[in-house]
């Protein structure tokens, strides 16, 4: 032992039980925290009524008929949808960072996002009210703008002989910045309507619903099933590409999957939130400082980890300076931002 | 387990292909082993091509040693073997095309060293070495005891155990190059190739790698493929040489009849001199270094 010392990681099973800790206590405390306080026991006993299996059990008769209507119709659902799309969102940057073996990657990088925006742009510029599953037009628009851009990029990228990986991420960054010269014209045309549009890419949860809920409700779990699936994969692409080809892994299915996944669930996050940038860059590197690369334990911790930040999140969103909501993904930013710093600060001391 | 089935299929496709097959052209080849069949490859219509009608058998059984100059194809060559390039049904294994086969079933046959052994995430040499076990698990398998013994095992003859718990992040050259082989080791396939593998190695771990490739032959049967830029190492290890200049294969065969001080001379445009030491061991050096 010269040089070098072992690697220190934090021990999965516990770190997986802290988390989900943490994850409860965050829903507990969003729940509790709004224009109506809720008292924590309240809150817990409320929670619990809807919980399947013990939810019979508990007695909620002493609380007030108000309590239970905030909590149910309007706290619930964001809670539950913040979540859901910090899942979604982490999951598909341990993925999509995993793929590219590239840092800088997140679940915008191929360009879903700003494919989303001009969706939601159209919608909100030409389009009528009309609701499906759940979702505006806005929404339904920005879902298939977001998949659209992807395949572009994905077409783009796959001419000629072969896939390369750089050609993708380059790919991608072009359209991003196409795109999001198209909006930003777009907006400038149409003054009326700039705050609605500059709104949306900022990211709110405000407009949550329990339809919303059951759109990433399927979404999330099945997509993010097949991510997982593909974590021995992402682990074995950390040697370059041939290498694990000569593992058994095959690139061709792997990277489709892989994109096609992750596309459908960052545009299905994307599509009832607006954009919400950081948390699918930020959570997986901070899963990865602290347990490791291998994706087997990074892709469950940032799973929740992700949810948990984002309910956190959107709470300070809709508090700090209520009655009016903050940019969720304003509060990302400021508060992920410091605390990615300091970590990677803390690493680069520990390797001195 | 599925080991032993891996084994089985292997030599039950041997047997049923004993009558040897007259061989026409793309026919499929004698085996087992592996066929190349004018193998042609030309990425870029306006360049030369990278390899040109090259064709050649590798029997099982053997070290064969690549020598050549750079971009003389030996890397390509390589990689359209393990069909990692598209080799448009010219290299077969045991009689059939390996494009024709999953990469899946590829890894349990070949195993390979790249010459780029860069790892880009802070795995340890252990985890690493265990890469070399997932063919042989299922998707959500984890490796278990005898897979964490074979890693071990690799370890210790690729002479890395003492990194086992060290990030590959750290690794310098030589030691990342020595995980790399230990990995294939572990990966524990009758075929392993390795591209310059010795490239970032002392010598005395140069030499410490050729002697595990060769107990690797003696003892488990594995056939070695190794692209190597030491004549002398090549000439001491390999008993099979494929010489390769300008994309073309230009000598296959024995090491003592395919390596002369002419043919070497030619492949390399330098002058080559046969030297004799005392133990009758042959070297070649370039004049021009005399």
């Amino acid at each position: 032992m010269k040089k070098g010392k072992r690697i220190r990681r934090l021990p999965f099973g516990a770190g997986l039980a802290v988390m989900i800790l943490l994850l409860g206590a965050v829903v507990l405390g969003a729940a509790c925290v709004g224009s109506a306080d809720l008292r924590i026991t309240d809150a817990l006993r409320l929670l619990a009524a809807k919980l399947p299996g013990i939810g019979r059990a508990v007695d909620v008769s002493g609380i007030d008929r108000v309590y239970e209507t905030i909590l149910y119709r309007v706290r619930l659902p964001r809670i539950l949808l913040s979540g859901l799309a910090g899942m979604g969102l982490s999951l598909t940057g341990a993925a999509f960072q995993g793929l590219f073996r590239n840092p800088l990657a997140d679940p915008h990088i191929l360009g879903v996002s700003s494919g989303a925006a001009l969706g939601a742009t159209l919608a909100m510029l030409f389009g009528g009210s009309s609701w499906l599953a759940g979702l505006s037009a806005v929404g339904l628009a920005a879902f298939a703008g977001g998949m659209a851009a992807v395949l572009a990029v994905y077409r783009i990228a796959g001419t000629g002989t072969g896939m390369r990986t750089m050609h993708l991420l380059l790919t991608g960054t072009a359209v991003n910045s196409l795109l999001s010269a198209v909006i930003s014209l777009l907006m400038t045309r149409n003054r009326e309507q700039l705050d609605r549009i500059y709104l949306w890419t900022l990211g709110s949860f405000n407009a949550a619903s329990w339809a919303k809920v059951r759109f990433l409700m399927f979404f999330v779990p099945v997509f993010g099933a097949l991510l997982f699936a593909a974590a021995r994969e992402l682990n074995l692409l950390a040697a370059g590409e041939d290498t694990a080809q000569t593992l058994g892994v095959s690139m061709k299915t792997t990277r489709r999957v892989i994109i096609a996944s992750g596309t459908v669930l960052a545009a299905a996050c994307v599509s009832v939130s607006g954009i919400i940038g950081f948390v699918g860059l930020i959570v997986p590197h901070c899963m990865r400082l602290m347990f490791g690369p291998d994706h087997r334990k990074l892709m469950p911790c940032s799973m929740l980890a992700g949810a948990a930040f984002l309910i956190f999140c959107d709470t300070l969103a809709r508090t700090m300076a209520a009655p009016t909501d903050i940019p969720v993904g304003v509060v990302t930013s400021v508060f992920g931002a410091p605390y990615f710093i300091y970590l990677l600060y803390r690493e680069k001391r520990a390797q001195r | 387990m599925k080991k032993t089935a891996g084994k089985k299929r292997r030599a039950g496709r041997a047997q049923a292909a004993a009558p040897e097959k007259p061989q026409k052209n793309g026919g499929g080849a004698p085996d087992p082993g592996i066929a190349v069949r004018a193998l042609c490859w030309q990425p870029d219509a306006e360049c030369a091509p990278v390899l040109d009608q090259v064709s050649l058998t590798l029997e099982p059984g053997h070290i064969y040693g690549i020598l050549g100059p750079n971009g003389a194809g030996k890397s390509s060559l390589l990689k359209h073997i393990l069909s990692l390039l598209p080799s448009k049904q010219t290299v077969f294994f045991n009689g059939e095309p390996v494009e024709r086969k999953s990469s899946g079933e590829l890894a349990k046959c070949f195993s390979y060293v790249p010459q780029d052994t860069l790892v880009e995430a802070d795995f340890t040499v252990e985890e690493l070495v265990l890469m070399g076990r997932s063919p042989w698990l299922r998707r959500f398998e984890a490796p278990g005891k005898r897979d964490v013994k074979l890693a071990e095992e690799a370890m210790r003859l690729t002479n890395c155990l003492q990194l086992k718990n060290r990030s590959v992040l750290r690794l310098s050259g030589g030691e990342r190059q020595r995980a790399a082989a230990a990995r294939a080791v572990a990966q524990d396939t009758k075929w392993i190739f390795l591209d310059e593998p010795v490239s970032s190695l002392d010598l005395k771990h140069q030499l410490e790698l050729m002697e595990i490739l060769e107990r690797l032959c003696r003892e488990r049967c594995t056939t070695v493929v190794i692209i190597l830029h030491d004549i002398n190492l090549a000439l001491h290890y390999c008993d099979r040489l494929i010489l390769m200049k300008e994309g073309r294969l230009f000598r296959c065969g024995p090491t003592g009849e395919t390596a002369t001080a002419e043919t070497l001379s030619e492949v390399y445009g330098l002058d080559f001199a046969e030297f004799t030491a005392k133990d009758g061991a042959k070297y070649m050096l370039p004049r021009t270094f005399l």
